[in-house]
């Protein structure tokens, strides 16, 4: 038996690949006891949960760089004290999204109920049993708005945006000057403020229909300027990362460019596709400005986007803030209301994104 | 096997230059191909091989920029002669590529199918089960895949991918059918049955090979053209097109033996 094998039986012999290390749970300890000793000083100064945890990172930072120094050797102290900053950053910014998040569902939990999704404010009605005028405080209008809204924009802007993608991706020349012309267009209309967007599609329905041309398809109009943009640029790219050999191929097969691209490429491409566009919806969901200036403001019911001023869930929340009714705690607390709707409807369109993308991803399993 | 939808045609290459953009990538080759008969393209990396045969069937020209000088005849017809569509020509002309393109949405069958379907040729439920399987055996690849035929064809092995490419060229029944190292990504018993396809499919197509296998050149092909390239940056040419025979055995060129016997290159 050759010396080598020998040691390799026994490894009762010292390892000589292993190096000085701290125990498992040092980090963990280390934190703990940042954190008491943080604690201890808070109880000098005065509680403040900001103040604690900046302390906590204070002390654990120093500490755990210095014990692992001595400990352990250069290369991973700096790893140690590197990964606690990244997770410090991770953290932080973390932090704005889990207030944001904590501060519109405290709020807005209270008066989140069946009544405020299915009825629409501004409707008054005489309560049988007292008697008095209530006047009822749903967010119905605004939901539908939204939908209304957000929905028609899509419709204006998906075709418009996977075709200008079509064309720069599949047709356009490189240098042709067509391309250059609707990409520096694109590129102006992403940097377009939102208000302009709204201050564009309010005129444009003043010149044509006179004053107060307040409706949902202005604000749909506003919507698309701001979505166009980003639909082609994630159309484009969507169609860009497509494979040449996968139209090669189709056009070996004598299919022509028009078959390829419509059998070929965007089913290839549509889980990405559907994903940008949804991401693209999410984003003018949110807008507020364009859809204030466009189709103002209102507590009644009203479907129909061709005319009347339209609600809409994030102009529900600014109005009931900044113009709230005679009860002032009660248009407040719609406002919460109507912003927990909105953030739940983004969720829930980033969830519909990623099933669509699982549905129509390429599939590889056996 | 099944016979071609037409007759094998002849291909006849005369003074043609290829560029990509400015670049010069082939000069000056003529070559007469023979219809029902099997040509060997041979030569080192970066001679222009795969670009000399992208010509063929105006594959070539889908990239921007990329066009060429000269006359490449089938059959007498000029493939460059104003009016011509290149997808007719692609519909006669099939093609397999260096590295296997399966399309990912696809299912096996589907991929096979493909040519078929993408051109809106009405086919019955009877008989594209029959082309599949008929194409599918023509590649070797039946017997792997006759059970999972709905599974996504992306889930092969690359191997197993370039044989259902192909299924894939073979099932439209092309007149000349272009092959680019179709068995550069292969293990040598499939490589056995692409070369005994080609054999096969010598009585009904016309076809061109590139190959990197001396050996596999000298096994399935009746002529073999060799080009080279005289330096980076420099165009390839056609050196030699002869019997294969002639080629491997008793070459006009010195530049050619050295090349086959494994001199240089
Ligand atoms: N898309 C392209 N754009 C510009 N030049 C190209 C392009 N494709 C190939 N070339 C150039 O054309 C020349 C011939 O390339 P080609 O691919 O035909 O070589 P090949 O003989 O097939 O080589 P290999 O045996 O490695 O496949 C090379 O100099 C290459 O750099
Ligand atoms: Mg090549």
């Amino acid at each position: 038996m050759t010396a080598a094998t020998e040691a390799f039986r026994h490894p009762a012999v010292r390892n000589r690949l292993t190096t000085r290390q701290l125990p498992k749970r040092a980090g963990l300890y280390t934190l703990i006891g940042a954190f008491i000793l943080a604690a201890a000083v808070q109880g000098l100064t005065g509680f403040n949960w900001f103040a604690l945890l900046a302390l906590t990172c204070v002390f654990y930072l120093p500490a755990i760089y210095l014990l692992s120094r001595v400990k352990e050797n250069r290369r991973k102290a700096l790893d140690r004290l590197i990964r606690s900053l990244v997770t410090v950053a991770f953290l932080l910014a973390l932090a704005p999204l889990i207030s944001t998040l904590w501060t519109v569902v405290s709020k807005g939990l209270g008066i989140l109920n069946w009544e405020f999704i299915s009825t629409s404010g501004g409707a008054a009605r005489i309560n049988p049993d007292t008697l008095e005028l209530v006047s009822s405080s749903g967010a119905l209008q605004a939901i539908v708005g939204t939908l209304q809204i957000t929905g028609l924009a899509t419709l204006f802007s998906v075709p418009i945006g996977l075709l200008t993608a079509i064309y720069l991706v599949e047709y356009a020349q490189p240098a042709f000057w067509l391309r250059r012309t609707v990409n520096f267009l694109v590129d102006v209309m992403t940097g377009i403020p939102s208000i302009v967007a709204g201050l564009f599609a309010f005129s444009l329905f003043t010149l044509l229909l006179g004053p107060k041309a307040f409706s949902g398809l202005s604000a749909a109009v506003a919507l698309s300027v701001l979505m166009i943009p980003t639909v082609v640029r994630s159309c484009e790219e969507m169609l860009r990362l497509v494979p040449a050999d996968l139209r090669e191929a189709s056009y070996a097969l004598g299919v022509t460019k028009y078959v390829t691209i419509v059998r070929i490429v965007i089913p290839t491409a549509i889980a990405g596709i559907a994903t940008g566009v949804t991401l693209a919806i999410a984003r003018v969901i949110g807008e507020t400005a364009p859809i204030f200036m466009a189709a103002s403001f209102t507590d009644s019911f009203n479907a129909n986007p061709l005319s009347g001023p339209m609600q809409t869930l994030p102009v529900m929340a600014y109005t009931g803030y900044k113009f709230p009714g005679q009860n002032i705690d009660l248009s407040n607390s719609q406002a919460w209301g109507a912003a927990l709707l909105l953030v739940l409807l983004v969720i829930v369109l980033n969830l519909v994104a990623r099933i669509i993308a699982m549905i129509f991803a390429p599939k590889t399993s056996r | 096997m099944s016979k071609s939808n037409g007759v094998a045609k002849s291909i006849s290459v005369k003074d043609l230059n290829v560029y990509y953009g400015e670049f010069l990538a082939v000069h000056d080759v003529s070559i007469d191909i023979a219809p029902r008969s099997v040509t060997a393209f041979i030569g080192p990396s970066g001679c222009g091989k795969s670009t000399l045969l992208r010509t063929l069937n105006r594959m070539h020209e889908v990239l921007p920029g990329a066009h060429v000088t000269g006359e490449v005849l089938v059959d007498g017809d000029d493939l460059y002669g104003a009016g011509v569509d290149p997808v007719t020509v692609r519909r006669q002309i099939g093609m397999v590529f260096q590295r296997p393109n399966p399309f990912p949405t696809m299912s096996i069958k589907e991929n096979v199918l493909a040519g078929v379907r993408l051109n809106n040729r009405r086919i019955s439920r009877s008989a594209a089960d029959e082309l599949v399987e008929r194409s599918l055996r023509g590649a070797n690849l039946w017997n792997e895949v006759k059970d999972r035929l709905d599974k996504p064809g992306q889930g092969l092995s690359g191997g197993q991918q370039q044989r259902l490419c192909i299924a894939r060229a073979i099932a439209v029944e092309p007149q000349v059918l272009l092959m680019d190292e179709p068995c550069s990504a292969l293990d040598p018993i499939s490589t056995l049955a692409v070369e005994d396809l080609i054999n096969e499919l010598k009585d009904s197509y016309t076809v061109v090979i590139v190959t990197h296998n001396m050996q596999q050149a000298a096994r399935v092909s009746d002529m073999t053209a060799f080009f080279n390239i005289a330096g980076s940056g420099k165009p390839g040419k056609l050196i030699e097109y002869a019997q294969t025979t002639t080629i491997f055995n008793n070459p006009a060129q010195k530049s050619t033996e050295d090349y086959v016997s494994g001199r240089f290159g």
